[in-house]
C-alpha cells in the first residue's frame, strides 16, 4: 500500500485533515485535480472567521464553527496566516430586522459565542463609523475575524507536506477499485494511480462525483454563485470591521468585508446553477452587490472596483448541515462533503473531528516524535520598517527589487512561492499577492513569466495562468 | 538608514523624468533621477512604431529613438545621478519653512536608501485602466491583456500572445497593437468602442486600423467573456441610450481580449505623500509652476494628466523642471500670486488648475465634445481676452495654449479674478 490516507481535495477542508493528522504516523497523500492547491471554493470566498450566530447548534456545522473559531489564534501562532479578529457586525434599518437580529443573538448564546453584543445606533456607529446612518441598531460579536483563505490552505498544505505528507497536483481522479486487501487502488485522468487504506473525500463541489466513483453514498452537488468585488486599498469605504446586513433564507447577505491586507471585498449574492466550472461574472448581479453594499457604507465607490470574481458553494441536495460520516456503503471511506458556509471558519474543527473519524473506522494513530507545528515566517517586503529591509536586502538583494508595484512584492517573494511549488501565474498571484492589486499584473505578469522560466527552466509558452490549457504565450517572434 | 543629498530628487525615468532631470540640472543643480526599471526611457521602449518627435525634434522618431536622445545627454551630464532598478516606497514631504523631502528607495542594487533633496519632481506615469475598472462580465480565462502588457510581450519579450484577436477600446495603444499584431500574422477580428466615436488619435485609427480593414464598432460594449482555462471568445452588444442591448449582440471567437480601456495617473505615492489629487485628471492639483499642494513638489507628464503625444509631455516636464529649478534657488518668481483656473463649457479639465499672470503660462485643455470648426475661448473675469479657432476638436486630442504676461496688461487683477476657458 502506498499510503494509508488519500485526502481527495485541497481546499481547506481536506487541507485542514492533512494537517490535522500530519501530526500522527499516517502516511499521507493529498490528491488535487487542479494545477495547485485551494483553486476550487477556497480561493474565492469572502474570507470570514464567523461569529458563532448565523446558525441553530442543533447543526453540526454550528458545532464546528464554535470550535473552530477559536482554533485560529493558535493557527496564526503556527502557520503564520494572515488572521485579525475583527469583529463583526449586523446592521439592521427596520425594526423587523432588529427583531431578526435578536433571534440571531439568541442563537449566539446557544452557541456559546463570546462576547456578543446588542448595539444601539449610536453603539453600531461609533463601532464602525463608516455604516449608514440609517442604522437602527444590531449585533456586535466581537469574536469574528478575517482571514485570507487561499494563504490559509497554502499555510495548512505546506505544514502538512512539513511533517511528511504528500501532495499531487494535476491529480484527477477519474477511477477507484478496492482492493482484495482492502483499500483502494485510486486511478487519474492522466493514468498515475496510488493506493491507500482510507480515502477522505473532501472534493468540494465535485464530492458527489467522487462519492459515486467509490461505489458510497449517493447524493448531489449543485454550485450556488456567490459573486464579489474587489476595492482598492485606498478605498474610503473601508471598514474596521465586516459588516453584515440581516440574512435571508439562502444566504447571509451581501457583506462589506474589510481584508487582512487592507482590500475591501462586497459581496457575496447567491445564485443557483447547474455547471460546477462557470465561474462566470454577471453585469446586472454585481450591480445589485454594489447597490446593496453602498446601502450599508454609503462611501462604497465603483471607481475603487478593481476586480469582480465569483466562488461557488458546494450545497448539497436535501442537506443543509455538513455530511462528515464514515461511507455506509464503502468501506474505509469517509464522506466531507456539502461543506459551505461556514466552512473555512469550521476547517481547523473538520479536521479534529475527521481526525476523530479515521480512528473510529480503526485506523491507530501514534503522534510522531518530530511532529513540528510551526512554519518559518515568511518575509515580505511591503510589512517591513525601511531599517527592517534594508537588513534584509544586504544579505538577499532579490528582496529589493519590487516586481509588483501595486502590492509591494519583491522578486525574492515570488521566487520563494515558486520554490513551494506555486508556478502557476494564479498560485504566485495568491501566495504573493503580486498581480492582485490595482494594475492586476498589467505591469509584473511579463516579469512573473521570466521569473517562472528562469527558475523552473519552463519555456514561455509553457507558463500557465492556472494549469494545463491556461498558457498565456502562444508563439514566438 | 543610508542618506544621500540632491537638490532635486525625479520619479521615474519616462519621457518625463529624463526632461525635467536634465533641465534641472542645466542650472547645475544636482539630481537624483530614479527609475524603477533596468533601462531609462519608461514605456517608449516598448514603443517601437514610429510618430514620436515630430513636435519636440521636428522629426519623426520611433520610441526607443526618442528615449535615446535624451538617455545620451543624460549620460553626459554629470551632476544627475541615475538610480535604475530603483522603486521609490514613500515619499515624506518636509516641513516648512526650508522643506527637505525625503524619499525612501529600495533597490536591489544600492540597497534600501533615502534621497533627500529641496524639490521633488513626480513623473511615475501612468497604468492602463484594467477590465475590473470598465466592468466586463463573464468568465476569467488566460488570454486577456491588457494591450500595454501584450506591447511589451511582443516588442521587448518576443512573445505572441494569442492568434485571433479581439481589442476593446480604440485607444492608441490598442490601434497600434492591432496593426502590430497582424503585422505578426495574428488575425484581429474587431475593435470594440463604448463611445460613438474612436478614443485614439485619428491617424492611427487610418493607419493601424483602415489600412489593415479591421473592422470598428462604435457604441458596442464586450456583453461577456467566454472560456474556462483560455479565452474562447466574446459577446458584443450595441449600447443604446446608454445601455447594452443583450438582445442585439453577436459572439466573436477569440483567443485572445487586448484592452486598450484608457490610462489612469498612477498617483498612489502621491496620495500617501499627502498630496491632492483632483477627481479631473486622477492627478496632482497642480498652479502656473506645476507645484502641487506640497510646496517644493512638482507634478508632469503622465502622472499629472494623460497626454497622447509624448512630445507634449516633454514640454510640460521641462516647465517643470524650470519651475523646480527656480523654487531650489528660491526665485521670487515662483511666488507670484496664483490666480484660479475654471473650466468652462464642454472642457473636461484645463490645466493648470491655477496661474500667474504676471508669466507666460502653457494651458493645456481635455474637450468633452466633438467639434468641426470650434472655438476655445478663454475670458479673464468674464472678459474674453483670447479666442482659438481649431478646425476639428475631439476628446482625444489635447489643445494646448499660451497666454502671454501681455496678454493682462491692464487687466483688473481683483483677488478673487478667473481665468476661464470654453469650448464652443
Amino acid at each position: 500500500m502506498d499510503f494509508t490516507v488519500a485526502i481527495i481535495g485541497s481546499g481547506v477542508s481536506g487541507a485542514s485533515i492533512a494537517r490535522t493528522i500530519s501530526r500522527y504516523k499516517v502516511d499521507t497523500v493529498i490528491l488535487e485535480k487542479e494545477a495547485d492547491v485551494a483553486f476550487g471554493t477556497s480561493k474565492a470566498n469572502s474570507g470570514i472567521i464567523h461569529g458563532g450566530f448565523h446558525h441553530s447548534p442543533k447543526y453540526l456545522k454550528a458545532r464546528l464553527e464554535s470550535k473552530g473559531n477559536l482554533m485560529f489564534d493558535q493557527l496564526r501562532r503556527e502557520l503564520d496566516i494572515p488572521f485579525q479578529r475583527c469583529g463583526i457586525l449586523v446592521a439592521a434599518t427596520s425594526e423587523e430586522q432588529l427583531q431578526q437580529v435578536e433571534h440571531l443573538y439568541q442563537q449566539g448564546l446557544e452557541n456559546d459565542a463570546i462576547g456578543l453584543e446588542m448595539c444601539s445606533r449610536e453603539r453600531m456607529l461609533e463601532l464602525e463609523p463608516k455604516l449608514t446612518h440609517d442604522v437602527i441598531g444590531g449585533l456586535y460579536a466581537p469574536g469574528g475575524g478575517i482571514v485570507e483563505p487561499y494563504r490559509l490552505v497554502f499555510a495548512l498544505i505546506e505544514s502538512a507536506v512539513h511533517n511528511h505528507a504528500v501532495l499531487k497536483t494535476n491529480f484527477k481522479v477519474c477511477a477507484a477499485e478496492p482492493l482484495a486487501e482492502g483499500g483502494y487502488k485510486i486511478h487519474a485522468a492522466d493514468g498515475r494511480t496510488v493506493t491507500a487504506e482510507y480515502v477522505i473525500n473532501a472534493a468540494g463541489l465535485y464530492a458527489d462525483e467522487i462519492s459515486a466513483i467509490f461505489k458510497a453514498e449517493e447524493f448531489k452537488i449543485i454550485p450556488r454563485k456567490g459573486q464579489y468585488y474587489l476595492l482598492d486599498r485606498l478605498s474610503k469605504a473601508a471598514p474596521k470591521r465586516v459588516i453584515f446586513p440581516v440574512p435571508t433564507a439562502v444566504s447571509k447577505g451581501m457583506l462589506v468585508i474589510p481584508t487582512c491586507e487592507g482590500t475591501v471585498l462586497l459581496g457575496p449574492d447567491a445564485i443557483e446553477q447547474e455547471d460546477k466550472s462557470d465561474l462566470s461574472t454577471s453585469r446586472a448581479e454585481l450591480k445589485a452587490v454594489l447597490e446593496s453594499a453602498a446601502s450599508m457604507v454609503p462611501t462604497v465607490s465603483e471607481r475603487d472596483i478593481i476586480t469582480a470574481f465569483s466562488g461557488l458553494r458546494p450545497v448539497m441536495v436535501g442537506n443543509s448541515d455538513f455530511f462528515i460520516k464514515i461511507s455506509e456503503k464503502a468501506k474505509n471511506f469517509i464522506q466531507v462533503a456539502g461543506i459551505q458556509s461556514p466552512g473555512l471558519t469550521a476547517s481547523p474543527a473538520i479536521g479534529e473531528y475527521v481526525k476523530d473519524l479515521l480512528k473510529e473506522a480503526g485506523l491507530t494513530l501514534v503522534e510522531r516524535p518530530d511532529y513540528d507545528p510551526y512554519l518559518p515566517k515568511h518575509k515580505r517586503i511591503r510589512q517591513l520598517s525601511a531599517e527592517e529591509a534594508a537588513a534584509l536586502v544586504e544579505k538577499d538583494p532579490a528582496y529589493g527589487r519590487i516586481v509588483c508595484r501595486c502590492e509591494k512584492v519583491s522578486e525574492a517573494e515570488i521566487v520563494e512561492a515558486i520554490h513551494h511549488g506555486h508556478s502557476t501565474l494564479d498560485g504566485i498571484k495568491f501566495y504573493t499577492r503580486a498581480q492582485m492589486g490595482r494594475c492586476q499584473g498589467g505591469f509584473c505578469t511579463s516579469r512573473i513569466i521570466d521569473i517562472i522560466c528562469r527558475e523552473t527552466g519552463l519555456s514561455p509558452e509553457e507558463v500557465t495562468k492556472k494549469g494545463p490549457g491556461s498558457e498565456l504565450i502562444k508563439g514566438e517572434l | 538608514m543610508k542618506y544621500q543629498d540632491f537638490d532635486a530628487v525625479v520619479i521615474g525615468g519616462g519621457a518625463a523624468g529624463m526632461a525635467a532631470a536634465l533641465k534641472i540640472a542645466e542650472y547645475k543643480h544636482n539630481v537624483a533621477l530614479i527609475d524603477r526599471e533596468d533601462h531609462l526611457g519608461g514605456v517608449l521602449d516598448q514603443c517601437i512604431h514610429n510618430g514620436f518627435g515630430l513636435h519636440y525634434f521636428k522629426e519623426e522618431l520611433t520610441g526607443p529613438e526618442y528615449a535615446q536622445r535624451f538617455i545620451d545627454k543624460l549620460h553626459s551630464t554629470p551632476n544627475i545621478h541615475t538610480f535604475s532598478q530603483t522603486t521609490v516606497m514613500n515619499i515624506e514631504p518636509g516641513s516648512a519653512p526650508t522643506p527637505r523631502h525625503e524619499v525612501i528607495c529600495y533597490s536591489p542594487i544600492d540597497g534600501v536608501f533615502t534621497c533627500r533633496a529641496k524639490a521633488v519632481i513626480l513623473a511615475m506615469g501612468c497604468r492602463e485602466r484594467n477590465r475590473g475598472n470598465v466592468n466586463i462580465p463573464g468568465s476569467r480565462p488566460a488570454g486577456i491583456f491588457t494591450a500595454g502588457l501584450a506591447q511589451r510581450l511582443v516588442n521587448i519579450e518576443g512573445h505572441i500572445p494569442g492568434h485571433e484577436v479581439v481589442i476593446v477600446g480604440s485607444g492608441d495603444i490598442g490601434l497600434i497593437m492591432a496593426r502590430r499584431l497582424s503585422l505578426v500574422g495574428c488575425q484581429v477580428k474587431a475593435v470594440i468602442e463604448i463611445m460613438p466615436y474612436p478614443s485614439g488619435l485619428t491617424r492611427n485609427i487610418v493607419q493601424c486600423l483602415n489600412e489593415f480593414n479591421i473592422p470598428l464598432y462604435l457604441s458596442h460594449v464586450i456583453d461577456k467573456i467566454y472560456g474556462e482555462k483560455r479565452i474562447t471568445g466574446v459577446d458584443v452588444a450595441p449600447l443604446e441610450n446608454g445601455v447594452p442591448r443583450s438582445d442585439k449582440k453577436f459572439h466573436l471567437d477569440c483567443d485572445t481580449l487586448l484592452l486598450s480601456v484608457g490610462l489612469v495617473p498612477e498617483n498612489e505615492l502621491s496620495k500617501a505623500a499627502g498630496i491632492t489629487i483632483t477627481p479631473e485628471t486622477n492627478g496632482p492639483l497642480v498652479d502656473g509652476n506645476l507645484m502641487t499642494s506640497v510646496p517644493g513638489i512638482f507634478a508632469c507628464g503622465n502622472v499629472l494628466h494623460v497626454h497622447d503625444l509624448v512630445d507634449h509631455a516633454t514640454s510640460e516636464a521641462i516647465r517643470a523642471g524650470e519651475a523646480a529649478a527656480r523654487y531650489i534657488m528660491a526665485d521670487t518668481e515662483n511666488q507670484a500670486p496664483q490666480y484660479r483656473v475654471k473650466s468652462g463649457a464642454n472642457c473636461r479639465y484645463v490645466l493648470p488648475f491655477s496661474f500667474s499672470p504676471d508669466r507666460d503660462t502653457v494651458f493645456s485643455l481635455r474637450s468633452m465634445v466633438q467639434k468641426r470648426d470650434g472655438l476655445v475661448t478663454v475670458t479673464w473675469n468674464n472678459q474674453v481676452i483670447k479666442t482659438i479657432k481649431e478646425r476639428r476638436i475631439q476628446p482625444s486630442e489635447m489643445i494646448t495654449f499660451t497666454l502671454k504676461a501681455s496678454d493682462f496688461a491692464g487687466l483688473s487683477r481683483d483677488a478673487d479674478a478667473t481665468l476661464a476657458v470654453a469650448i464652443s
